[in-house]
């Protein structure tokens, strides 16, 4: 028998290591100790409930345990076989209490098929893959189904691009499938450029033929023969695990011609990109992919119109193509009864920021930002209270308190001022700056503009310096009114996605922060204490025992004696000089009276 | 490797490397092999242990030492090690 003891960082703030101690002593002193093992865990991401105890191998799963029930989990549970039930979970839905971890609805709140085969299968095995049902959504494509029944098939799924925007895949397979050519093209879109964002290459790493299949199907459904993968050179792993997987594929006769004795023929080449944001809009991808430069042109023409060499193509995002090889061989309905109204299926989020539990999650659609972060992340980290969930990356906004308990789907999330994006997911606490955080996202767009138009070009580098004027104390309220002004000429007038929601993340938190930048415009102060223009240095004169190990250790030289010696204290009181003062912080950390703090 | 020419080959296939996985994962013969990220990388590097007959663990934090610990007491005596991470997501 195994009591597993959960380790985590919220569990261990709740007294998990004493729990731990006690089971020991306690089976120890009962002569168990060589029967019962005691483990410690990692987070159950049920920290909420912590700490957690769970009794194997029969699955019971005790939450807040307190290090006194010990005692009795180890009489009645373990001696006598009967489970303490007022320590048992407790359905919040039919009050009932739930013994079998396995039934607890909160295993259910990650349901993974996008990363069906992510850490599963040797992804350099092609074996492993078939046999886990790999290249049979092909084959069944192939041998049973029409171009036309898998493009319906796909569209009844209700599946929506995952690189962003969120248009039906069927739909535009469809499209793309109309303007029949002799030479068409499946173009996988492996960018990902998001900063922080690596759902795409996690499943490149992991299920690589998931990819080789879903675009032959592809291939299929639109008429295309030719298939291309656009990925950034910076993931040499997952370039190479593609490589390994088109390689195995063709030995196979999965790619090629003729597969499966069908008559289809399909093949496909990588092409790298050199890593500009940019190049994963569709049309700086084909630009960059025909060896042109990587900018964006006007829609329409679309790429199923006009798009690799001119030819009709279809541009799908690697977690858009994952979910299809699944839709095949379970069908359009299974897909359609996960998730919301309007958006079917999971969504895979890269989840990180000052959360318990960073990773890669994959949700089912309208899972509530809550769910997201208490649950399945933990909560905040060092308990700290939550302040902003960032999500869309340089296109989306920032989402506060309020939003909790937004459904994640497409719909939702544009009208709570984000976006669903590629799934990148930050978590801030109350140790961000919001104004700073709008500035990191503005920088990173002024840097990968790709200079095309001037709204994006010259625009948002005028929303960069007033940002940068408001975080240095030189803020105007002008300069905010100025900011939403500039960010709604953007908006309309940017060529591209690129520029036309570089402002998001500004206008979002103009919006649900709206307090902090008067605080940074008016009272020339940053509560996080992130904008170091603005904080100042004091030290507390009554406080102070003038020992002057501060002024030692301050290479500003900064530090300087007064004349004020301060009741009970021998020596003068030291004081900051805040012209001088470069803000480095190693006052505070030698000043050994907490007489030094920041303001 | 001949290729395959149907999808009723592919599913003959399919169930004649499941049973050889089947054995493999059966036999005694240790075998280890990097897979692609398991979403917890809270807890990196992870390893993950299928032993014959039962569900797999996931251990996290691993080191030389810990992955010392992980044979000798879990694979060969199966004492389960600190460090478990639990699954806390359905699959399809
Ligand atoms: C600036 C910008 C960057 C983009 N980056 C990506 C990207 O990295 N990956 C991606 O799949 N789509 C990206 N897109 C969206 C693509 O233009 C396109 O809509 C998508 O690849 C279509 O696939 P989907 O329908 O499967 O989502 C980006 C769009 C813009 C405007
Ligand atoms: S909006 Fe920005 S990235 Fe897009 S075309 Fe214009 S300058 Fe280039
Ligand atoms: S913060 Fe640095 S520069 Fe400023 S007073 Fe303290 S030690 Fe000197
Ligand atoms: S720390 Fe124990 S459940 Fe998260």
């Amino acid at each position: 028998m195994h009591v597993l003891v959960c380790g985590g960082t919220g569990c261990q703030a709740s007294a998990s290591a004493q729990i731990i101690k006690n089971f020991e002593d306690i089976l120890a002193a009962k002569g168990l100790q060589d029967e019962v093992q005691v483990v410690r865990t990692g987070c159950f991401g049920f920290c909420e409930k912590g700490p957690i105890v769970k009794i194997m191998p029969d699955n019971t799963f005790y939450t807040q345990v307190k290090p006194e029930d010990v005692e009795k989990i180890v009489n009645e549970h373990i001696i006598k076989g009967r489970k303490v039930t007022d320590l048992l979970y407790m359905d919040p839905e039919n009050k009932e209490h739930v013994a079998d971890s396995k039934h607890m609805g909160f295993y259910r709140k990650q349901l993974r098929i996008a990363l069906r085969n992510c850490g599963f299968i040797n992804p350099e095995n092609i074996d492993e893959c078939i046999s886990r049902g790999g290249y049979e959504a092909l084959g069944k494509v192939l041998s049973e189904m029409t171009p036309q029944q898998v493009v319906d098939e796909i569209t009844k799924s209700g599946l929506r691009g995952r690189g962003g925007a969120g248009f039906p895949t069927g739909v535009k397979w469809g499209l793309c499938a109309k303007n029949k050519c002799d030479e068409m093209y499946v173009i996988c879109n492996a960018d990902e450029g998001d900063p922080g964002a690596f759902m795409d290459r996690s499943i490149m790493e992991g299920d690589p033929h998931s990819i080789v299949e879903a675009m032959a199907i592809c291939g299929y459904a639109i008429g295309a023969t030719h298939g291309l993968v656009y990925i950034r050179a910076e993931y040499p792993l997952a370039i190479h695990r593609l490589q390994v997987a088109i390689a195995q594929a063709r030995e196979y006769g999965l790619l090629g011609k003729d597969i499966l004795g069908s008559g289809f023929d399909f093949d496909i080449e990588l092409r790298y990109g050199a890593g500009a944001f940019v190049c994963g809009e569709e049309t700086a991808l084909i630009h960059s992919m025909e060896g042109k430069r990587g900018e964006p042109t006007l829609k329409p023409p679309f790429p199923a119109v006009s798009g690799y060499m001119a030819k009709p193509s279809n541009v799908n995002n690697v977690e858009t193509f994952a979910n299809v090889p699944i839709i095949i061989t379970k069908g359009a309905d299974w897909f359609a009864s996960i998730g919301s109204e309007k958006s079917k299926g999971t969504k895979v989020f890269a989840l990180a920021g000052q959360i318990n539990n960073v990773g890669l999650i994959e949700v089912p659609m309208g899972t509530t930002l809550r769910d997201i972060i208490y649950e399945i992340g933990g909560g905040i980290k060092g308990g700290r209270k939550f302040k902003a969930v960032q999500t869309g990356g340089p296109s989306g906004g920032c989402l506060t308190e309020k939003h909790l308990d937004t459904p994640i789907d497409y719909e939702s999330l544009a009208a709570a001022g984000s976006m669903m994006g590629s799934g990148g997911m930050v978590v801030m606490d109350d140790t961000s700056c919001m104004v700073a955080i709008a500035k990191f996202y503005l920088e990173f767009t002024c840097e990968e503009s790709c200079g095309k138009c001037s709204p994006c070009r010259i625009g948002n580098k005028r929303m960069l310096e007033i940002l940068t004027k408001i975080t240095e104390g030189r803020g105007t309220m002008d300069d905010l009114q100025e900011l939403r002004n500039l960010a709604a000429v953007i908006k309309d007038t940017a060529l591209c996605g690129l520029g036309q929601t570089s402002p998001n993340p500004v206008l979002s938190t103009l919006d649900n922060f709206w307090d902090e930048y008067v605080e940074h415009v008016v009272d020339k102060k940053c509560r996080a204490g992130v904008c170091k223009k603005l904080m100042r240095y004091e030290i507390d004169k009554e406080k102070c025992i003038g020992c002057g190990a501060c002024k030692k250790n301050c290479p500003a030289e900064a530090i300087s004696k007064t004349d004020y010696i301060a009741p009970g204290h021998k020596l003068p009181s030291m004081m900051i000089d805040p012209s001088k003062c470069i803000k480095c912080g190693a006052c505070i950390s030698t000043c050994k009276f907490s007489a030094i703090s920041v303001k | 490797m001949a290729k395959v020419k149907s999808l009723a080959e592919l599913k003959a296939m399919r169930e004649k490397l499941q049973s050889t996985l089947d054995l493999r994962e059966k036999s005694n013969d240790p075998d280890s092999f990097q897979t692609g990220c398991m979403g917890y990388c809270h807890a990196e590097p992870t390893i993950e242990v299928k032993c014959p007959g039962k569900d797999p663990i996931v251990f996290g934090h691993v080191d030389n030492n810990r992955a010392d610990e992980i044979l000798t007491k879990y694979v060969m005596n199966n004492e389960i090690v600190d460090g478990v991470i639990p699954v806390n997501y359905e699959t399809i």
